[in-house]
Formats: C-alpha cells, structure tokens, sequence
C-alpha cells in the first residue's frame, strides 16, 4: 500500500526525512513512530504530496506519488497534524464543502472485495453496516447527506445540530476531523496523531474503530507518540529517529523477549543456586522473593522444571518481554540528546513477515 | 471547486459587511451634501463630486471615485490575501489539497472568486449610488466634463466601462495580494505586503523625481475613467491604464502560480 524508498528530505541544511524505506502491506495496522522532531510528520506530508521530497521514491496503493495524486488520493483519507475546518460553519457544512471540493466520481480502480476477517469486540448488529458503507461511487445530493450523516455517526458527532465548529471542544474537532477523512470510504488512511485532544473514552472509541476499519481491510498508516496505543491496536510498526528508521517489524517482533526470566518464589537461596548451575545461565538482580535470570539459549521451562525438581515453590515464572516504550528509548535518542554509546551500530531492524514472500 | 469557493464567499458575513460598508461611504457623503448643500467647488475633491448636487445620474461615477483610491483597494487585498494563507492559518489547505484538488486548480478557482467578489463589490456599489443619487438629487442628462450633453444611452456605456476599468484595476490588486497569499501562511501579512505595494505606487506617484517610472505604476491610471466622461472620450489614459494592469495581472498571477505548484505545504 505505501512503499518509500532511500526517501529523503531537506529544509535548507536541515535533514528532516533520511533515506527512509517504509513498506506498509494492505491490511496493516500500521504505527509510525518517533520523538517529536524525528521527521514523521514531514514523512506523513511526503505520502500525501503536500511536502515534495528531496530525493527518494514513494509509491501509495502502488502508483507513483505525488505524480499520481489524481487518482492516489480519492482513495486515501487522511488526518494530518490536527483537524482544518472553516470554523463559521457547521460540521455539516464542513463536511459537505470538502465532499463537494474533490472529484465527485469513484475511484478509478475500484479495489478487490477483501477476505472477510474476523472484527475483534463484540459482534455487531446489521445496523452498523449501514449501506453505504459499501464501497460504491455514491454521490447524489441525498446520498452525499446520507454519507455525512452515517460518517458523523460513526465518529460519534450525530446530533451536533448547526453549531458553528468553533463552539467545539478540541475532542469534537478531532472526531469531526476524523469523520473528514472516512468521508470517502477510504482504502487507506493516514492519521497522525488522531486521539489528540480525546479523553480516555473518546480515545478508546478511536481505537475500537479503527481496529474494526482494518478488520474490514482498510489499511490505515497510524504516526503517533503514544506507544501504549500503538502497542494496543498496530500490526506492524516503525520507529524513526531523526530522520532515519532504526526498526520496522510487526510488533509481536519488536516486542521479542528479551532473554530474562523473573522468577518469584519463597526459596530464593535453593533457586539461586539451582539456577547458576544451569549451562550459560547469569544470575541477576536479587530481592528477598525474585531473582531475575538471564538465559542465554536455555528454554526458560528447562530452567522451570530443574527448579520445581530441586524442590523450589515456584510462585510465578515470567519471560519478561519489553514493552514498546523499552524499545522506543532504546532505539531512539530524544531531541538534542547526546548520542547513545551502547547504542548497537548497524542496519536498521528488518522483519522478516512470516506473511510475505522473501 | 469554482461553486465550492463561491459558496464560502457568500456563506462568509465578512463578503456582506465588506460591500455594505464599500456602498455606506458614498451614501454618506451623497446625503452629507444634500442635507448642507455645500458641494466641492469644481475642479477641487474627488472627481464629479461638484457636479453632484446638480444632477444624481453622474453619482456612481463619483462614487466609484470615492472608494477606488483607497478602500476598494484594502477590501480586495484583504479578500486576495486572504485566499489561500486563509487556509493555510485554518488549516484547511492541506485538507483540500488532499482530497484532491489540483495545486492550479485552487488557485484559479480563488481568482475566479476574487473577481466575482471584485464585479459584486463595484456593482453594488454602482447600483447603490445611482439610487441614493437619484433619490436625493434627481436625474437630468448628463452634463460631460468637457461641457457636452451626454445622452442617457450614451451615458449608460460608459458607467459600463467605467465599472468594467475599475473592476479590472483591482483585479491588479488582487494579483499582487494573491501572490503574497501563496507566499505566507498569515492572510494579514499578505493583505499588509500588497497594500505595501500599492501605498509605495501611490507615492510615487505624487513625487516628481519618479516622474520616469509614474507611467508604470500601478496606481497611475486608477482615476483615469475620468476621461470616459468627456466628449469625445479621451481613450490614451484609459487603455494604458488597461495594459499596463494586464502586465502586472500577468506578471504576479504567473509568480503566484509558479510558487504555489511547486510549494511545500507546511501549514
């Protein structure tokens, strides 16, 4: 769906955007991530052809952009750096103003019905697939409104009336804002941070959505600073610092364990002891009830069973994984701070997809 | 996108309030002169005033005079450069240049609207001052500058060049606004930058040392409609007036559009 290659950017000898390579599948859920000024941003408006790279190659639903934009774009909704509305008017109106901007046709390769997948949650009943939802070229009068009613439906914005949009709350500009980019039933949609300014139910709201989305096969391309969201709802993700991709994986691997074991249990002293005896095993961190294990190669139930066989009452045994903020500030440095020497030099962290050939 | 820009135009209070406070001027000054009765003498104040009070039918004219030098020319700089920084400052730019709208296509779209927004404006104010001016002075055939009768057909034709000269000097105006809108992100500082360009024209054109550039400014030309009403009408002023608005309408649409397509879009 998108694919960037060596893409690069530069404001004047700043070099915001470094030889990025960024390869989204159709069907991901996929998190962009990096400390603020790292470049996701200026990569986001790269996507979309309002920034014009450097130098580098992006293709977007596998056309060249943004000499394709005409027929790209149709098919992309997209939240970038905040929601823009003429704030005199309604969200209604908004809405229909940017409906009636673009080109009113469908889109000029109407994409292939996606394998039905599983949508997480609890299962929803017929009237939240309301029919327009089907991708169809809809645009009569009566169906552009139908369409803005069902959207604004969607984002939880039914019944704002004709309040002028600033008397919104940040919270209602973002769903309005989201609902703008819904509006065409997009393929693809590209968000950046789109749970700015909601509470935590209205970013729970944005969350199950966009779960549901890509359940139903919209690739949606999610460039945030929350890790924990990016952790609860993406696929596949990417990390970026200054400029430059430090890891992209599918998340399951990037949150690979990293090789310790914690082990809690009333026999500390016997466990210890057992434990060091095991081939390539260091002992770590020790308080009165857990020891902490590195591994190294040894399968972390070999060290279970010598320990319920030497007699030790194992309370719990973790294998203890990183969360993504762990990863995050290992990869990443944070603006203006100094290089990190036990940083590992090298190529970036590529996955290897189970899911794609090669 | 042409019907979508008119839409915002028309749905703006601003457009509204901008056009009753442009045809409020020259009722003022038409009701200011009839209740004291004391006109210009002739030859002084703005063009046609003196002959006002003795015939309202050449009040549109005199009106179009009195809000050509200066506030016509801030309502359209305002309104140009509003164009495209407006939607930058609200961030709305980037959200119509995505959904897609071609880079040119916008821009011409703003420019269409701007000269819908120009035509209105001198329209109304036209049509405004020929009603106060009927109302409060009467209509009798108009008495041409050099001393001639103007013959009511003869006289609508050239009110019809007249507003079609003034349309097309602040379309001038809005070049220059909407290149400075393409430039930066604040609507003020576009309106500021071309009303910059205009106030330097303007003074210019008052000093005698620039005598060498007067004839291209873009302001030297401005009243020279003036001449529509003598007879025989005096075209030399009127058509370099024409040509030389087209070259900067050329001139600064083209850097306009040249730095707009190829702009990063950071708003």
């Amino acid at each position: 769906m998108i694919r960037t290659e060596g893409l690069t950017k530069r404001f004047g000898g700043l070099v915001a955007v470094d030889g990025l390579d960024l390869e989204v599948h159709e069907g991901d859920l996929f998190g962009f991530l990096g400390p603020n000024g790292s470049g996701k941003t200026t990569t986001v408006r790269m996507l979309l052809g309002l920034v014009f790279a450097t130098s580098g190659g992006i293709e977007v639903l596998g056309r060249p952009m943004p000499r394709a934009a005409r027929e790209v774009l149709p098919q992309v909704g997209s939240l970038v750096e905040g929601p823009g509305f003429y704030p005199h008017l309604s969200g209604r109106a908004n809405l229909a103003l940017f409906d009636a901007a673009g080109p009113p046709g469908p889109a000029p390769n109407p994409p292939s019905p996606h394998p039905a997948r599983p949508v997480p949650g609890p299962p929803e009943g017929e009237r939240s697939r309301p029919r327009s939802w089907a991708r169809t070229a809809v645009h009569s009068p009566r169906q552009r409104r139908r369409r803005i009613d069902d959207v604004l439906a969607r984002v939880g914005l039914e019944g704002v009336g004709r309040r002028p949009v600033r008397a919104y709350s940040t919270g209602m500009r973002q769903r309005l804002g989201l609902a703008a980019a819904l509006l065409r039933t997009p393929r693809l949609l590209v968000l950046d941070e789109p749970t700015n300014g909601l509470d935590p139910h209205g970013m729970r709201e944005v969350r199950d959505l966009l779960v549901e989305l890509a359940g139903n096969g919209t690739t949606v391309f999610l460039s945030s600073h929350l890790l924990a969201e990016i952790e609860l709802v993406c696929t596949r993700a990417a990390i970026v610092d200054r400029g430059r991709l430090v890891a992209q994986d599918r998340v399951e691997a990037l949150l690979g364990p990293t090789g310790r074991v914690l082990v809690t249990t009333p026999d500390i002293a016997v466990a210890a002891d057992l434990a060091a005896a095991l081939p390539g095993v260091r002992l770590g961190e020790r308080r009165p009830d857990r020891l902490a294990v590195h591994l190294d190669g040894t399968a972390p139930e070999a060290l279970n069973r010598r320990l319920v066989d030497g007699g030790v009452r194992v309370r719990e045994l973790v294998v203890e994984r990183p969360t993504l903020e762990d990863v995050f500030l290992r990869l990443t440095r944070g603006p203006g701070a100094a290089p990190r020497p036990d940083r590992p030099a090298g190529p970036p962290r590529q996955g290897r997809d189970p899911d794609v050939p090669g | 996108m042409f019907l979508v820009e008119l839409r915002k135009l028309v749905t703006r209070p601003r457009t509204w309030v901008t056009i009753a406070l442009l045809a409020g001027l020259p009722t003022l000054v038409a009701v200011l002169l009839r209740v004291t009765g004391v006109g210009p003498r002739p030859g002084q104040g703005p063009a046609f005033l003196s002959q006002v009070l003795n015939n309202g039918a050449l009040f549109p004219a005199a009106a179009l005079a009195l809000v050509l030098p200066v506030f016509l020319p801030v309502a359209v700089a305002v309104l140009a450069g509003d164009s495209v920084a407006g939607e930058a400052s609200t961030g709305t730019l980037r959200y119509l240049l995505v959904r897609p709208v071609g880079r040119t296509r916008l821009l011409v779209a703003k420019l269409a609207v701007t000269i819908v927004f120009v035509f209105l404006a001198v329209l109304v104010v036209a049509a405004v001052a020929f009603a106060v001016g009927a109302w409060l002075f009467g209509v009798k055939p108009l008495p041409s500058v050099s001393g001639q009768t103007i013959a009511a057909q003869d006289a609508t034709w050239r009110t019809a060049v007249t507003v079609a000269y003034a349309a097309w000097s602040m379309l001038g105006v809005a070049a220059v606004a909407l290149f400075a809108s393409t430039v930066t992100d604040s609507p003020l500082a576009a309106a500021l930058g071309a009303l910059a360009a205009l106030v330097t024209s303007q003074v210019l054109d008052l000093l005698d040392a620039a005598a060498a550039v007067k004839p291209y400014l873009p302001t030297h030309y401005w009243l020279a409609f003036v001449d529509l009403f003598r007879t025989p009408v005096l075209w030399h002023d009127v058509s370099r007036g024409f040509a030389v608005q087209a070259v900067y309408i050329a001139v600064f649409l083209g850097a306009a559009w040249a730095n707009f397509a190829t702009k990063d879009i950071k708003s």
